[in-house]
């Protein structure tokens, strides 16, 4: 199976509550994301799945414990050598975050002026390219209040691929969006992901729409990450925290496999 | 047993109103430092300098153009009426003159783009911050320093002393209009009177001061929004973004009128 691209060794991370109180989210978690897979992280709210995405891209400290990516440790990193590691990353985020006073156009070839040499003639063949991948001809002069949600995370998808990072990670990337319109994105990201075999992190708790994706699945509940090689593996779990999440979330896990098919 | 909690809980909050200012003054260093980094840093966004001085130039011209002449309609009657107890009406040119390119002008022009760009800047940012936006920056190796904020902090540098050289001659008018004009002051004397009185020195000092203004109206309120999440009751959301641009205009303002003292008992 070869070395995890990235790993969490023993990572620790609280906060301080508006009342003063702290709140310990990370309890010493370990687990490994390896190359080339879909590794979706899932559980309850406030389990610390996105904190775990805002750890590995240097957004956020750990309070204590090693977070691997290469082979290389963040935690210790400064700036400069952050950015250097975020180059491999592209992030589709919870609200997207496009920018919003930038056109379609301007923030899918923000990327690419900003960090590539090339010039003006390439990159709008490179944004043109892009966006009749993802299906957003005609709309690059819009800005990002004037598209639907389904088409705010197309743009943000092919805004992330520009640089072709080796990690894709996806935070919550269906929230908002109607069941058919998640299934949509579910499957452009599985057409993409065959297509350039990026490593792939979706942050989700839409389990059940995703399980088919999902080479590995991470469960985060109270401080702790449990990882399951495969969907059975998890069905089948004795653990009886897994057992209820299993229930919870993938109750029709196979209405939705026979949706997806 | 009270008394002895109430004393413990006064300690407890001493020691981390003290931690929390040591932190944030902290954070408002770098937070200058990494932006001062972003001038040297490439590529230079000309364009979007230019929209700024735009927006905080430009768009501020009409405040400023009627502060500065009601202000200098005001202190041309008030002048006029102080003056004339002594028979002085003579003088009302230097004195309008000088409150004007001494005080009023740096500070009601800094006091005005506080209110109207510096807020703007600040929730604009803000809300960058809570939407992820500047998150997708660092995580595309962009420096946010350098793209967002730089170019804020070049066009308000530029665009506050030029404000406030307009201010000073709108507000020279304004008083030459209720002074001459409606109050009937000889104009020979009023303009004689400002020539004679006003020096280089006196300029200088105004346009020092705008600087320094200028330097404290984009600092606070840009490092307010990007750093909104760091800011104590601050709340979430929308709320946040609410409570840090009030508070980064207080702190402007505020911040405004103590070095304005601080500069004219430095510099007179």
């Amino acid at each position: 199976m070869g070395e995890p691209i990235i790993k969490f060794i023993d990572v620790h991370k609280s906060f301080e509550t508006p009342t003063g109180e702290t709140q310990r989210v990370l309890k010493g978690v370990n687990f490994g994301i390896m190359p080339g897979m879909t590794t979706v992280i899932g559980g309850g709210s406030g389990q610390g799945k996105s904190v775990a995405i805002k750890l590995v891209l240097g957004l956020m400290q750990p309070d204590s414990g090693q977070i691997l990516v290469n082979g290389e440790d963040i935690t210790k990193m400064d700036r400069k050598e952050l950015n250097e590691v975020r180059k491999n990353f592209g992030v589709l985020f919870q609200s997207v975050a496009l920018f919003d006073s930038l056109t379609v156009f301007e923030n899918v070839a923000l990327p690419l002026r900003e960090k590539t040499k090339q010039n003006k003639k390439e990159i709008h063949e490179k944004v043109t390219s892009s966006l009749t991948q993802f299906d957003l001809q005609g709309h690059e002069e819009k800005f990002p209040a004037q598209l639907s949600g389904g088409m705010q995370k197309r743009v943000g998808l092919a805004r992330a691929l520009q640089l072709q990072p080796e990690i894709m990670l996806f935070d919550e990337p269906t929230t908002g969006l109607d069941p058919t319109r998640s299934l949509e994105i579910y499957r452009l990201f599985h057409k993409i992901q065959r297509e350039l075999g990026y490593t792939s992190i979706i942050v989700s708790h839409d389990i059940p729409k995703i399980f088919n994706l999902a080479d590995r699945i991470v469960v985060m509940h109270d401080g702790k990450a449990k990882v399951f090689n495969s969907s059975e593996e998890i069905q089948w779990s004795n653990d009886p925290v897994i057992q209820d999440f299993v229930q919870v979330t993938m109750g029709h896990i196979y209405q939705s496999r026979q949706e997806n098919e | 047993m009270k008394n002895k909690n109430i004393i413990v809980k006064l300690i407890e909050g001493l020691g981390s109103n003290t931690l929390y200012f040591v932190s944030d003054v902290g954070r408002m260093g770098l937070f200058l430092l990494f932006t001062i980094f972003g001038f040297f840093k490439r590529p230079f966004r000309h364009k979007v300098l230019l929209k700024e001085i735009k927006l905080i130039g430009a768009h501020s011209f009409l405040v400023i153009f009627f502060t500065a002449a009601f202000t200098g309609m005001v202190l041309g009657v008030q002048g006029y009426y102080t003056l004339s107890k002594f028979g002085s009406e003579g003088l009302l040119g230097s004195a309008v003159a000088l409150t004007l390119i001494r005080e009023l002008g740096p500070v009601l022009t800094a006091l005005m783009v506080t209110g109207r760009a510096g807020s703007a800047m600040c929730a604009e940012i803000g809300i960058m911050r809570i939407s992820q936006q500047i998150d997708a920056l660092e995580c595309m190796s962009i420096d946010p320093y350098r793209f967002l904020i730089t170019p804020k902090f070049l066009a308000t540098m530029i665009a506050v002393p030029l404000l406030t050289l307009m201010f000073n001659v709108v507000g020279i008018f304004g008083g030459y209009l209720s002074g001459v004009i409606l109050l009937d002051v000889n104009p020979g004397a009023f303009f004689s009177g400002m020539e004679h009185s006003v020096l280089n020195k006196d300029i200088n000092l105004g346009i020092i001061k705008s600087m320094v203004f200028a330097l404290i109206i984009v600092w606070v309120c840009t490092s307010r929004g990007f750093q909104l999440e760091k800011i104590r009751f601050s709340g979430f959301g929308a709320e946040s973004v609410s409570r840090v641009t009030t508070q980064a205009v207080v702190l402007s303002s505020i911040s405004i009128l103590i070095w304005d003292y601080l500069l004219t008992a430095m510099l007179l």
